[in-house]
């Protein structure tokens, strides 16, 4: 083979407000105590991962009128946590969800670079769009955003925020004692920003930080999406975790790149992925069919059900067949706050399908809802799965993997004692951290590499 | 834990870059190179921590400090640039175990759904020492950083468009604070029930809309962070005249006043509890403590000597709303007491150079004050609220 080995990138999500997360395990413990947070981190850490991931939700989700109540509810302000975590850890990137729908370029870009130099430039954004009337609700404006303008909000934030992190080139500060000269620059800081979405000018007042940017980190899906991660996102937060659908993703955003001046390796690829070890593949397997069961309860199945049906279930016993009564189509959806039930866009069809397969397989509405779910990623042995992971990242389906274990705090720590070692051995996960920054650890140039000189370096 | 003897003074220090005076970075201790490092503020909280200091302060505004009060300036000789405070206090957090973290929030162009669960996010993380200290803006230049409003130009401050402006702007931060509490109220302390035999995690009945409808913006809410240890951090804010001492008499924990004399912290202090008695919280605990600029030395020729050495090298005498102390511990101590007979029932020390004279809060007036009697020997609470002698709050949606 004279390919190089590819290196594996790593990273950790902390468990969510789905029902992948299974709280009623009970080694379970809790979602909002920084406690978790720390142990969560520091076991990330210790296995030498590039970074920790926190996704972020403005209001909390309904169905059928109410606050959903079956998944893990509740979690903490992103920026806040992260900045509290640069304490405990050293040199774990710090990645946070944050929306530009319901913010404004001038405070994050203030937060992120805040956050950078308050971590030694460990800081990364996943720029996350949304134009809900129900997130809207929490905050000043209002539902305000046509869904069709939420990309072009989304990249012209990003854009100006940009501009913002670099109106400080980052050798302003003298701080010369003796002359009494603080700044070298009397307009550090400035910009104008103009466009369609801002109207925007002053002075930023965050010196530039270590990372000069925060890392980009993009989420969506869409052709849109796909393309505003071309443009400039330094990763991609995927859902492609099957080899196949892997590869076809990995192959169609990179070829994105050229078009843009980019390299195949100024974008990385890392799908969100799931796991369950055992001693052997079949405990595993066996440990991976009770944890379906625990995320899929049957007050749960009902629920998920009616994302499809878009109507009441909760007179269906979830032990028992599946509605005959069609999926009801139109505006208004029992689902508020979930962007999931985006994805089925033909109800009718797909009832049709599960009751075929639910009577072909004598599956009840519980057993239907298991098997038709998200299953976990990786099930095996550790060698199995470093194996898996491997072959994964060596095939060109992704970069490497953002895992989301489904214990929170201490789901990460059977993969960082017994998956990463083997990973380390095959000689594709690094046995150090070789750099500082989370840019470092992601093999992504400083913004300021290769800038012009006049830029880098006055007087 | 043992009630805060009512003889005992409470004591914050408010942290502003290397220190208030603007001439504060050129002292040798100064360490100006390090001011956008996480390693300087957590020094100087354990300073404070160090000197059993009920909580400390963090200054910040949405734009580049400025010499000029309501526009920005084009000076080099300065200090310029900040980091966001909320995010000072978090990432010094976990390095600290009594002090409480009051960062300054500004009410004017944020959002007070998302300032409502940073605070609350804060309070997590320290485990019950968090609060915030709620600011206005009316500077153009700042309004001008968020594009979303126009705010008038203010010509002279007594004039009828400035009353009316600083008016709205507190009517705004009224509201704000408002909506930022009923959000900490908006889950039930015991609102998390994962039980098993139903499937749910929560009792949702005891999450709650908060359906804020005010004149500047609506907020339905619920937070989507749980209610903070405190069940309501700390909310304080600095008032010079009526509107505002009606704003801390209405929504604060704290206030903190400027008065020059006794006799004007007497006449404030009456003013606000009389505020206070209109708002029908007669019953509440409500802080007053008065602010000071503080050079502290082993004797006052030094201090003074010190001063004139800082205001050279600015090039002009340091002015401040509030009173400039000039002294040793020994005399600050004397005149905190002899305020604290007008009814002010705390401090908050903003020292001139913050290298120099928070250490010598935190070893050299402590002490002096401790041997008087009128302050803790050790910290006696486990929250910021339990510092300051406010109980926990019961959460307004609860039934009783």
């Amino acid at each position: 083979m004279s390919k190089p080995l590819k290196q594996i990138h790593l990273a950790a999500h902390f468990p969510g407000v789905n029902n992948t997360t299974v709280w009623s395990d009970p080694a379970a413990g809790s979602h909002i105590e920084f406690s978790s947070f720390v142990h969560f981190a520091q076991t990330a850490e210790r296995a030498k991962f590039d970074f920790l991931f926190l996704a972020e939700g403005l209001r909390l989700r309904e169905q059928g009128g109410t606050i959903y109540d079956l998944d893990v509810v509740g979690r903490p302000d992103t920026f806040t946590v992260l900045a509290a975590l640069a304490a405990v850890t050293d040199r774990l990137g710090l990645t946070g969800t944050i929306n530009s729908t319901f913010n404004e370029p001038y405070e994050v870009a203030r937060q992120f670079a805040s956050l950078d130099h308050l971590s030694g430039g460990r800081s990364a954004w996943n720029v996350v769009t949304s134009w809900d009337a129900f997130t809207g609700e929490n905050f000043r404006r209002g539902g305000f955003l046509p869904q069709e303008e939420r990309y072009s909000r989304a990249e012209e934030f990003l854009a100006t925020a940009h501009e913002l992190f670099d109106s400080w080139r980052g050798d302003e500060i003298l701080a010369d004692q003796a002359t009494g000269t603080f700044l070298r620059d009397a307009g550090a800081g400035s910009f104008a920003h103009r466009g369609q979405h801002f109207d925007i000018h002053g002075r930023f007042n965050v010196p530039r930080s270590p990372q000069g940017r925060p890392v980009i980190f993009q989420a969506g899906d869409s052709e849109e999406g796909r393309e505003f991660a071309a443009s400039g996102a330094d990763a991609i937060f995927s859902r492609y975790a099957t080899l196949k659908e892997g590869q076809a993703f990995y192959t169609d955003v990179k070829s994105r790149l050229a078009k843009y001046g980019r390299r195949p390796d100024q974008l990385l690829i890392l799908p969100a992925a799931t796991f369950v070890l055992g001693d052997t593949d079949q405990e595993a397997a066996e440990l991976a069919r009770e944890v379906r069961r625990q995320q899929v309860s049957g007050a749960t199945a009902i629920k998920h059900l009616e994302f499809v049906w878009n109507r009441d279930l909760s007179g269906y016993d979830p032990e028992g067949p599946l509605p005959e009564v069609d999926p009801l189509v139109g505006e208004e959806h029992i689902s508020r706050g979930r962007a999931q039930v985006r994805m089925y866009r033909d109800p009718i069809a797909i009832a049709r399908e599960w009751r075929q397969l639910a009577e072909a397989n004598k599956w009840s509405i519980r057993d239907l809802v298991i098997n038709t779910g998200n299953r976990q990623t990786f099930v095996g042995s550790p060698a199995t799965v470093a194996q898996t992971i491997d072959d994964f990242v060596q095939a060109d389906a992704s970069d490497g993997f953002i895992l989301v274990p489904h214990i929170t705090p201490g789901g990460l720590d059977p993969f960082a004692d017994k998956v990463v070692p083997l990973l380390q051995e095959r000689g594709v996960f690094r046995t150090e951290y070789e750099g500082t920054t989370l840019r470092d650890h992601l093999g992504l140039a400083h913004p300021d590499a290769g800038a012009a000189p006049s830029r880098r370096a006055a007087s | 834990m043992s009630p805060t003897p009512a003889s005992h003074l409470h004591l914050a220090v408010a942290l502003d870059g290397t220190g208030w005076h603007p001439a504060s970075w050129r002292e040798p201790v100064a360490r100006p190179h390090d001011l956008f490092t996480a390693g300087y503020w957590a020094g100087l909280v354990a300073e404070a921590e160090r000197g059993l200091i009920d909580f400390v302060t963090i200054e910040d505004g949405l734009g580049p400090q400025s010499a000029h009060p309501l526009d920005p300036d084009e000076r080099t000789d300065q200090v310029r640039g900040r980091l966001d405070a909320v995010l000072v206090a978090s990432r010094v957090a976990p390095l600290t175990r009594h002090i409480g973290l009051v960062p300054t929030v500004v009410a004017t162009h944020t959002e007070p759904f998302h300032v409502s669960k940073a605070i609350a996010t804060l309070d997590h993380v320290s485990t019950g020492r968090a609060g915030l200290r709620v600011q206005v803006s009316g500077r153009p230049d700042e309004a001008a950083h968020f594009g979303r409003r126009t705010l008038g130009r203010i010509d002279a401050y007594d004039s009828p468009a400035a009353r009316d402006l600083v008016a709205e702007l507190f009517d705004e931060a009224a509201d704000h604070v408002e909506v930022v509490r009923r959000l900490w109220d908006s889950w039930e302390d015991d609102a998390e029930i994962r039980d098993a035999a139903t499937g749910r995690f929560i009792d949702r009945d005891k999450l709650h809309y908060i359906d804020f409808e005010g004149r500047f913006f609506h907020v339905k809410g619920p937070s989507i962070t749980p209610r903070p240890p405190q069940g309501q951090p700390l909310v304080t804010a600095l008032a010079h005249q009526t509107l505002p001492y009606r704003l801390v008499a209405r929504q604060a924990d704290v206030g903190y006043v400027t008065p020059h004399d006794v006799a004007q912290a007497r006449a404030i202090v009456a003013e606000i509890r009389a505020e206070q008695q209109t708002a029908g919280r007669a019953g509440d605990t409500l802080h007053v403590f008065g602010d000071l600029v503080v050079f502290l030395d082993d004797s006052e020729e030094a201090a003074r000597a010190r001063r004139d050495r800082l205001d050279a090298l600015a090039g002009e005498p340091y002015t401040s709303d509030a009173r400039i102390f000039t002294g040793t511990a020994g005399e600050l101590a004397d005149l905190l007491e002899d305020w604290a007979a007008g009814g002010l029932t705390g401090f908050r020390l903003r020292p001139a150079v913050a290298g120099h004279d928070l250490p010598r809060i935190s070893r050299d007036l402590v002490p002096e004050l401790q041997r008087r009697g009128r302050f803790r020997e050790a910290y006696e609470a486990g929250t910021l609220r339990g510092l300051l002698g406010l109980a926990r709050p019961a959460n307004r949606y609860a039934a009783a």
